[in-house]
């Protein structure tokens, strides 16, 4: 019994680590094209670029629904910790996420006020990523826990760390988006979706780095985990791959291929993913608490794995096909009365 | 009332919770509203059914929006404000609502795109099956939602580890516990009432200007036939969900009905006015020895007082009282206009009478008032406990600052009047257009979505 918990614990943790990098690389990019709205030529472009995950956005932000409710089912000690010790950033999220998620309806509900949901688009999709990123800091930074309950106090999410990792992710949100559009769209905006490429590719790029460097200085475990003997062996690899992500990412760009940049992009963000894995395993409150310290009773695992095994496999079934149906560039005279 | 955080915290979530529970209100109804039109499109071939199915589409894709954001706050408020109801429930209602999750995110996910943009693409069979999965999709949801929602009033089938958590014992009665299956039909009745009261409220709208809408009229008898078969049925089906709550929750009853002694033959008393402090219902209009027949079918029967518990395990009798009594007025009311509607139609005179035209434009909104006066009812009822006399609400609530629970507060007040304001308006614009019976399949301008996803919860 006790090693069937084991496993299953093991199991939920993947599973939810997956839907959160489902959720980190599909929103990634559609709220980095909100973050670079402002910066787009006119109302033309902009109809193009919203239009161009307009169809996927709300799929996409299902995922973080998904990691949530996952969370709740499966570690609920984690959830009840890391939710208060989160309070304003994770606030601050879902109110970034409720004004963009509604511009994409009423923006094409009004001609004289689009601005408005313009700024609502943009602004709320720079919040949200800058309010996850400072949640990610946080939890690199560690949440104190004592009797089942967040011990920490309400702005200790509030660092110069955080604020890097804040900024770190809305930059390489942006060049998720960058590289999509340059995938999906053509012309005058591709031109510019490249420049935004290189100045979020070398931010990014810069910023990894910098996080990378403080890392394992903020926990001896994480220093341990990446430089001890054997241990480099293994971990030695994820730095070297960046390198050849970031080669990938600028040759694409230079040479003006099409999928080339967006795929690379995506290569950084996994890659990083693989990095903090490395760091947290098996921690999912670290340094407070284990996947096995905060896992549900075995019974309530089971009997969500049930559903989820079959349902997450034709979840994705369905998200490929979406993606398939829309493939292509975006229609640029698609959004003209 | 003193702002310490766990006020603040119920207050807040009291908000976010009623702001939401409109939209699934709204579109549980309205997605299978949505598939007998398309059913009666292609069994009677007329026109008229597949205008009004555009029509309401329109409308459908713009509160499923708005329900998903307010959705998604929701799922993330259990563990910001109610932590240690998080840590202790989550074992249980962790897996109830990822089942919901992932249930709508199947159903709904894959067909609702479908549904709103793939007429021409699919074929009509694949079209009207995807119109049907959308509308069981969003029963789904309520089907997850309410499981959870009645284990907190009714919960069975669990044990306590050394934790203090609860654990499923028997997951057959966490699901279908005592109080599910009556607050499941009492629920979903309330949602195809309420949409029945919009369309009615719409087509009555545009039938006072232009009497000869062939879609307006179509819409109106629709949901007059709603009204007056439904609205009796939600009468039997809430006084079955009341009797369920006298076995299992008295003390809620107690509140509803404003009693404070145990007694037998207790009068039903029709308004009035149940003091917390004072221990009674002062300005009573009763009448005498009805109460008890009502909760016990024995005019002698004998009814439980509120006194019957301390102080300090009463829910609040003046709030369940009048939203109970909100509530059934309203009830009362749509019978009556189901009842009217009778009358006229076997009289062949339906849309002839402007007053009761009038009078259902003004009932559109009703549902939604019911709906939340019937949620506010038996969740004050369940005070002072989350997980029915296991669990209470002072013990439920996250270790945080009344200032950060407080500035959360106001954040989502003026985000939600904003923008659920600006979508409301967008909604009543959208019914304020006549239906049309050339009605669009996709409207010019606006961007083609997801033919493969979208999101989940509308719940």
């Amino acid at each position: 019994m006790l090693d069937l918990l084991t496993d299953l614990a093991f199991i939920w943790a993947a599973l939810i680590a997956f839907a959160v990098l489902a959720y980190v690389l599909f929103d990634g990019f559609d709220l980095g094209i909100g973050i670079l709205f402002p910066f787009l030529a006119d109302d033309h472009d902009r109809d193009q670029a919203m239009n161009s995950v307009a169809p996927v956005w709300d799929g996409n932000e299902t995922w973080l629904i998904l990691g949530g409710g996952g969370l709740l089912a499966a570690f609920p000690l984690a959830y009840a910790v890391v939710m208060p010790a989160l309070y304003a950033p994770i606030t601050a999220m879902l109110l970034g996420l409720v004004f963009r998620g509604v511009a994409f309806e009423f923006r094409w509900r009004t001609q004289h006020r689009k601005y408005l949901w313009d700024w609502s688009f943009a602004l709320g999709s720079l919040v949200a990523a800058i309010a996850q990123g400072i949640a990610l800091g946080a939890l690199i930074q560690g949440i104190p826990v004592a009797n089942r309950a967040y011990a920490g106090g309400w702005w200790n999410w509030l660092t110069w760390f955080s604020l890097i990792t804040g900024l770190a992710l809305a930059i390489g949100y942006a060049l998720l988006g960058a590289t999509w559009l340059i995938l999906k769209t053509s012309g005058e905006l591709q031109e510019q979706a490249r420049r935004f490429a290189w100045i979020t590719g070398l931010g990014t790029l810069a910023l990894i780095g910098l996080v990378s460097l403080i890392t394992p200085f903020l926990d001896p475990i994480f220093m341990q985990r990446w430089f001890a003997w054997p241990a480099i062996l293994y971990t030695a690899p994820v730095p070297i791959f960046v390198a050849l992500a970031a080669l990938a990412l600028f040759w694409g760009l230079r040479r003006r291929r099409e999928a080339m940049p967006f795929l690379a992009a995506i290569a950084l963000f996994v890659l990083s993913y693989i990095g903090l894995g490395i760091s947290f395993y098996p921690y999912v409150v670290p340094p407070s608490l284990t996947i096995w310290d905060a896992a549900a009773p075995a019974s309530s695992l089971k009997f969500l794995l049930v559903g989820a095994l079959v349902l997450i496999p034709l979840i994705l079934g369905y998200t490929i096909l979406a993606y398939w149906v829309f493939r292509g560039k975006v229609d640029p005279k698609a959004s003209y009365h | 009332m003193e702002f310490d955080a766990l006020t603040l915290a119920r207050l807040q979530f009291a908000f976010t919770v009623s702001f939401h529970i409109v939209f699934p209100a709204f579109t549980i109804g309205l997605a299978s509203y949505l598939a007998v039109l398309e059913g009666l499109w292609l069994y009677t071939g007329r026109n008229v059914f597949l205008a009004l199915f555009n029509y309401w589409k329109k409308i459908f894709a713009v509160s499923f929006g708005m329900g998903v954001v307010s959705g998604l706050v929701m799922s993330y408020q259990f563990g910001t404000n109610w932590s240690v109801f998080s840590d202790k429930t989550g074992p249980i209602l962790g897996p109830l609502l990822g089942y919901e999750v992932l249930a709508a995110f199947f159903l709904e996910a894959g067909f609702l795109g479908v549904m709103l943009f793939g007429m021409e693409r699919v074929g009509r069979p694949l079209h009207f099956f995807a119109t049907l999965m959308v509308a069981f999709g969003t029963l789904t949801s309520a089907f997850w939602i309410l499981s959870a929602n009645s284990w907190m009033q009714t919960p069975t089938g669990y044990t306590m580890n050394a934790a203090g958590q609860f654990v499923a014992a028997d997951w057959w009665a966490v699901v279908f516990n005592p109080s599910f299956p009556y607050r499941l039909v009492h629920m979903v009745l309330a949602a195809y009432l309420t949409t029945a009261l919009v369309v009615g409220a719409v087509g009555a709208f545009h039938l006072l200007s232009d009497r000869a809408n062939e879609g307006a009229r179509v819409m109106f008898s629709m949901a007059m036939w709603m009204a007056a078969i439904v609205a009796p049925i939600q009468l039997v089906a809430g006084d079955l969900h009341g009797l369920n709550t006298l076995k299992h929750q008295p003390a809620k009853i107690a509140a509803m009905e404003g009693h404070w002694e145990t007694g037998a033959g207790q009068p039903l008393i029709l308004l009035g006015w149940p003091d917390m402090a004072a221990e009674t219902t002062r300005y009573k209009i009763e009448v005498p020895r009805l109460g008890s027949f009502i909760l016990t079918h024995d005019w002698n029967g004998t009814v439980k007082g509120l006194k019957d518990w301390p102080r300090n395990e009463r829910p609040n009798a003046t709030i369940v009282f009048w939203s109970f009594r909100i509530m059934v007025g309203l009830g009362t009311l749509m019978i009556l206009v189901g009842l009217w509607s009778l009358w006229l139609r076997f009289r062949g005179r339906l849309t002839e009478s402007p007053a009761l035209l009038r009078l259902t434009v003004l009932m559109g909104p009703s549902g939604f008032i019911a709906v939340l006066a019937g949620w506010i009812t038996t969740e004050v009822g369940r005070q002072p406990y989350t997980v029915y006399g296991l669990l209470r609400t002072a013990d439920s609530v996250s270790p945080i600052d009344a200032q950060a629970v407080g500035a959360s507060l106001v954040a989502f007040i003026v985000v939600y009047f904003l923008v659920f304001g600006a979508g409301t308006y967008y909604l009543l614009s959208l019914m304020h257009r006549p239906p049309d019976l050339s009605e669009p399949d996709i409207e010019k301008g606006v961007p083609t979505r997801a033919a493969g996803i979208t999101p989940a919860p509308a719940l």
